[in-house]
């Protein structure tokens, strides 16, 4: 049995396979759930009640939406560029999940633990520009496509500040691996031991660049509802509109689980002593959504001038600035290494 | 067939796909989108080679920002087709004269082309067990320190360049002052009215 799925091609396909759901599988039904928190502390912070209607305190919104979205009818524009129309929705949807190959959710529970995993983390956040251009494109109307060029001039102008902070944690560990990265902030201090602390402006810059690179609010400009409908998406029914939503809410948890393993320790405990496991990854992730989502209801939009402005002329230098000094006190140990955990021996 | 070659063979086949489809489609965004099919491909490709450092890079840099580049570009220029392929037809002979005359020299040089005695002494020994990125590192910041700063300062030299060519101060148009923008009180900006009923301003 074990040389079945260890030796034979057919075991290692089916292995992997196997792996796959068991990530995908609980990811999507996680997402029913975040979507149904999201929309809950929005109305809390507005004290309105919130979905309530389906199932026990509306707890079943999410996936009767799911249902109506998959039965309407689908609507392709005359004009449109049919293949290009269906593949970009096909691409946000695909790109959201493949980057979920390389996130551990504990020590070794990955689909593919490999070297340049931030690497391809952020190519694959490079790539999910092309759903929204080609999106924008093939509606072949002019709100979808000013809304695209938004969203991919803003998208493009975030992931640049997003690298740069992330340098800033790959010098500090010596290493692109998550698994090393998450073992760098493990220590006697529990959480004080995590990067937040010696990287604690860039855990800021961070959140705030991953905002905007997933295009939430305050900076959900290609959504713009007020001016340009809803951006790319505007053409959009049915199925095709549904795997956007979904890319952008997997990119948005995506963000959130980059956040607890680069700056919140990943699966370690925040008190020392305590065991070590998934569940503290969980509970981190689903504690920066909580931001995500406070940070959506009480922030007004945005201007896009504004937006520019932060990404060009105040994050990329000041993260620019960040590696430098991060590579000045990595390589003289300031502290004992506090910023070079090669140097702390363990 | 094994795995590897199977993968192998399909990322063979879609890159070269690309390629063709790149040049044959008549929609030039379609052109774009093969393109970058065909760079992705070429990334799997490095994979497959176990360079998955190149790999990843190639994703960032062709796929993730240079072809977004022509995307946008193709996008908003407005090409007219027609026009293209009169100009075409005109200059085809030209072209494919051009063509064989390349075709031709590159099958002379690679007919008589070989490895000289003793190459195998000249090829650099695997920097140990270092990951490739590592290994990567060592070379360029370390041995070939120099050469990649020589590298990266003609490359500032050419930005710069590219600002200076292109910056333009407009005159007529609105700019918005962030710093004024923040720094407004709201005590002069607004003011409050105690109005009666009825009678209004």
């Amino acid at each position: 049995m074990v040389h079945f799925f260890t030796q034979t091609n057919l075991g290692i396909v089916l292995m992997i396979l196997g792996e796959c759901l068991l990530v995908l599988v609980p990811l999507l039904v996680a997402l029913a759930f975040l979507m149904y928190a999201d929309r809950k502390i929005w109305a809390a912070v507005q004290m309105r009640r919130g979905p309530n209607v389906v199932g026990v305190f509306g707890l079943l919104q999410s996936f009767a939406d799911f249902l109506k979205y998959i039965v309407k009818e689908i609507v392709v524009p005359a004009g449109a560029d049919k293949a290009v129309f269906f593949l970009a929705p096909m691409i946000s949807f695909v790109l959201a999940v493949i980057a979920w190959a390389v996130i551990p959710f504990s020590a070794g529970w990955q689909v593919a633990n490999i070297n340049v995993a931030i690497l391809y983390i952020f190519a694959v956040s490079s790539l999910e520009v092309y759903g929204v251009i080609m999106g924008g494109w093939a509606s072949n109307s002019k709100y979808p496509f000013l809304g695209s060029l938004r969203s991919a001039a803003q998208m493009i102008s975030y992931e640049v500040s997003l690298g740069l902070i992330i340098i800033g944690v790959i010098i500090s560990t010596g290493s692109m691996n998550f698994g090393d990265i998450v073992a760098a902030q493990k220590g006697n201090w529990g959480l004080f031991n995590w990067y937040w602390l010696p990287h604690f402006p860039m855990v800021f810059l961070f959140f705030i660049s991953a905002l905007a690179e997933t295009n939430r609010p305050p900076f959900d400009l290609p959504e713009a509802e007020s001016e340009l409908v809803a951006g790319y998406q505007v053409e959009y029914s049915s199925t095709p509109f549904l795997l956007f939503m979904i890319g952008e809410l997997m990119a948005v948890v995506l963000m959130c689980a980059l956040v607890s393993l680069l700056f919140l320790g990943g699966w370690l405990s925040p008190i020392p002593g305590l065991p070590d496991g998934v569940l503290w990854m969980v509970l981190k992730m689903a504690f920066a959504f909580f931001i995500f989502s406070m940070v959506k209801a009480i922030t007004p939009r945005y201007r896009y001038d504004q937006l520019m402005r932060l990404g060009w002329k105040v994050f990329l230098p000041m993260s620019l600035a960040w590696v430098v000094l991060v590579a000045f006190l990595a390589k003289f140990e300031v502290l004992g290494g506090f910023w070079a955990r090669w140097a702390m021996g363990g | 067939m094994t795995v590897v070659l199977f993968t192998f063979y399909a990322f063979a086949v879609s890159t070269l796909l690309g390629g063709l489809m790149t040049v044959i489609s008549r929609n030039p965004v379609h052109s774009v989108l093969w393109l970058i099919l065909s760079f992705l491909s070429a990334a799997g490709l490095f994979v497959l080679l176990g360079a998955e450092f190149v790999a990843m890079l190639l994703m960032i840099v062709y796929v993730g920002a240079v072809a977004v580049l022509f995307l946008f570009v193709v996008m908003m220029l407005d090409v007219d087709f027609a026009e293209l392929k009169a100009e075409m037809s005109k200059y085809m002979p030209l072209a494919l004269l051009i063509g064989v005359i390349i075709l031709m020299q590159l099958a002379l040089a690679l007919g008589v082309w070989g490895f000289s005695d003793g190459y195998q002494g000249r090829i650099l020994a695997p920097v140990g067990t270092a990951t490739n990125t590592a290994a990567l590192g060592m070379l360029i910041y370390d041995k070939y320190l120099i050469l990649f700063q020589l590298a990266g300062l003609i490359l500032l030299v050419a930005m710069i360049g590219a600002i200076v060519l292109t910056l333009r101060h407009r005159v007529d148009i609105k700019r918005q002052s962030p710093v004024a923008q923040m720094m407004r009180d709201p005590a002069l900006a607004m003011e409050l009215k105690d109005v009666k009923p009825g009678q209004g301003l």
